[in-house]
């Protein structure tokens, strides 16, 4: 495949950089983790496999221009693999998590083959069917899947050396956070090297960049493979933290969602994807929260939530078009213009 | 062969809904290029209304006739309220915009009327015809429903090519501002879109609301379907949106009926994707999508 090749001087100082970003990211989450108590480490882990799934999403849908609604089923797919090696194989956690992403991404083949010939809307029908279909597989073949009830898996046990007490959801938040850092650091390589500004290419002219010799049916398919690797991968990890694989895990809402924590975080943006991992895991228990501390009838405060995330939804649109990521950056274009003013101004005075 | 002919039937106006909710996506995709995620909320909450006005006067054809006046209005709202501020944006702007209308009105349903579902009652008889000492799986509001969807589309057709305001709501969607400078209303139009689509659709909601019972998620499965028929027959055209909504409704009610319900979405699935492969812009595109 014919790429815009880069610099090895410039490849080295990504790869510096993705370094850099995961080492720190590490010891941040590895402090918090310290810091949060059982429930908040658990919530850690729901954000951590979150964002390996938005983080390929938002690659998939910011940089090469293509919809999916059907990145739930991926998640499945990945969730599925892992229960299913580690019940009935008895495979250790590491290979498992790296199976259910390999798995995913063969899955992905089909699936972006089929995908890159359809654009907009019809991609967005072909990719809804698509996580609505796939979980009844689950349901028609009960005797390997466990049908409604899905497959349980047994909690992963932390390290000896970690001493006796240490707690699994810490545990839990750490495998997740890993995944987490790894999917960071593939992608960020992948945006900034020539297969990311080939997406980009072909996201922003089709034609324009077929006449530069890109081929853009493989392209968006290699994009949608390793979107899905991400998403099977983190539906492994959600599969071993909540240590269950059923179908009622994988909605078509879960896709919506997905599909809104990208944009509300701000599209094709790594840090727009940590934005909509912390929006999806966050905001549901805040306004729990918030419901039950009003003394409201079971109507109302059951459906609190639900109304305030709606209007969060609307809100945000209305008011960061470019999705929270989009804002900081606006915020921060502020910022900076106001500090340098006066010593632009000075000079006239 | 009994069995056949009743899945025919059956196939047949549950196809009439799924054309209902299809054409209702259709139209706001004409007329502004969005996919409405709120759809199947908004026919809820048009839905309920009928059943208040139905509950507090007893006359079924009264709170029939307020779910379309209801419907109407709440498409013209939702378009000059909302979905104006995000038409001209990134097209996923207004799916997220759509997908927050229709979960606040689920909520604002849910508190309002609670989450159990209730029954909704049909405008004709629901037991079903019968032909030489057999009761068909068909019976007078099936063919109610069937009536009303083709006459409600052939309406549209009527609308669309035969009169001057049909014109203009086409020209606004083709090229608005060439549109605006020949003296179209193009905002106006968009509304008028808007409320149309949703009056159809708080048709198909009074329709199905009988054998699915009407609660806040109950027409989800319904506008999901819905919303597959109109992706197949092509988003453009408001026959192909019946003819997939026929297409479907047959298909699936076959497969549920030798195959079992649970193989439904997998048939839809692989339905549609047959028939994208072969057609990727539907059954029924005649022109293909340009990029300028």
């Amino acid at each position: 495949m014919s790429r815009l090749a880069l610099s090895p001087r410039l490849r080295q100082i990504t790869l510096l950089r993705s370094l850099g970003l995961v080492l720190g990211g590490g010891v941040v989450l590895w402090l918090l983790s310290d810091l949060l108590g059982a429930y908040d480490d658990l919530q850690l882990a729901n954000g951590a496999y979150y964002f390996a799934v938005l983080a390929g999403l938002t690659m998939l849908v910011g940089l090469s221009g293509q919809i999916s609604l059907g990145h739930g089923a991926l998640m499945a797919v990945g969730a599925y693999t892992v229960a299913l090696l580690i019940g009935n194989e008895h495979w250790a956690l590491v290979p498992a998590l790296v199976a259910s992403a390999v798995v995913t991404a063969l899955v992905g083949i089909p699936v972006g083959a089929t995908a890159s010939r359809l654009r907009g809307p019809y991609l967005a029908g072909a990719t809804l069917a698509f996580a609505i279909g796939l979980p009844a597989l689950a349901d028609k073949f009960p005797a390997t899947f466990g049908g409604e009830n899905g497959l349980i898996i047994n909690p992963p046990i932390p390290p000896t050396w970690l001493g006796a007490s240490f707690p699994l959801e810490r545990w839990e938040a750490w495998i997740a956070c890993a995944g987490a850092l790894i999917v960071l650091f593939v992608l960020y390589n992948l945006i900034h090297s020539g297969l990311g500004r080939t997406l980009r290419a072909v996201r922003d002219d089709e034609i324009a960049a077929s006449l530069c010799g890109l081929r853009v049916g493989r392209t968006q398919t290699l994009a949608f493979i390793v979107s899905a690797g991400c998403a099977g991968l983190g539906g492994g990890l959600l599969a071993v933290v909540l240590q269950l694989a059923d179908p009622g895990a994988f909605p078509l809402q879960l896709s919506l969602a997905l599909l809104t924590g990208v944009v509300l975080g701000g599209l094709g943006s790594l840090a727009g994807a940590i934005w909509g991992a912390a929006v999806l895991v966050l905001l549901p228990s805040w306004t729990n929260d918030l419901a039950h501390s009003f003394s409201l009838s079971t109507n109302v405060s059951a459906n609190l939530p639900l109304a305030i995330y709606g209007l969060v939804l609307i809100g945000a649109m209305l008011a960061w078009p470019s999705g929270i990521q989009g804002g900081v950056r606006a915020l921060a274009h502020r910022v900076h213009s106001l500090r340098s003013r006066p010593a632009a101004s000075s000079p006239t005075q | 062969m009994t069995k056949f002919i009743d899945l025919t039937l059956n196939g047949i106006s549950t196809g009439a809904i799924y054309a209902a909710v299809a054409l209702a996506l259709v139209l706001i995709w004409r007329a502004t290029r969005i996919l409405n995620f709120a759809q199947g909320a908004m026919l809820m909450v048009t839905t309920f209304i009928a059943s208040g006005v139905i509950t507090a006067t007893g006359s079924y054809w009264l709170g029939f006739a307020s779910a379309l006046l209801a419907g109407l209005i709440l498409g013209a709202v939702v378009e000059r309220v909302l979905i104006r501020r995000v038409e001209s944006g990134p097209p996923l702007n207004a799916v997220i915009v759509a997908l927050g209308l229709y979960t606040l009105l689920v909520a604002i349903a849910g508190m309002i009327w609670g989450n159990t579902p209730r029954s909704f009652p049909s405008a004709f008889s629901i037991r079903g015809f019968k032909v030489g000492g057999t009761r068909l799986l068909f019976s007078p509001n099936d063919l109610f429903i069937v009536l009303v969807v083709i006459g409600v589309a052939l309406a549209l057709a009527v609308l669309f090519r035969g009169t001057s305001l049909g014109l203009q709501m086409r020209a606004a969607a083709f090229q608005p501002e060439i549109a605006q400078l020949l003296g179209v209303r193009v905002g106006r139009m968009f509304t008028l879109g808007w409320a149309l689509a949703a009056m159809v659709g708080a048709l198909a909601g009074v329709l199905v609301a009988p054998s699915v019972f009407l609660g806040p998620n109950n027409f989800d499965p319904i506008l999901i379907i819905g919303f597959v028929a109109a992706v197949m027959g092509g988003l453009e055209s408001p026959p192909g949106a019946v003819v997939g909504g026929l297409v479907l409704g047959l298909a699936l009610s076959y497969v549920s009926g030798y195959e079992g319900s649970a193989l439904v979405p997998l048939a839809a699935l692989a339905i549609l994707v047959l028939v994208l492969l072969v057609r990727p812009t539907g059954l029924f595109s005649a022109t293909r999508e340009r990029r300028v």
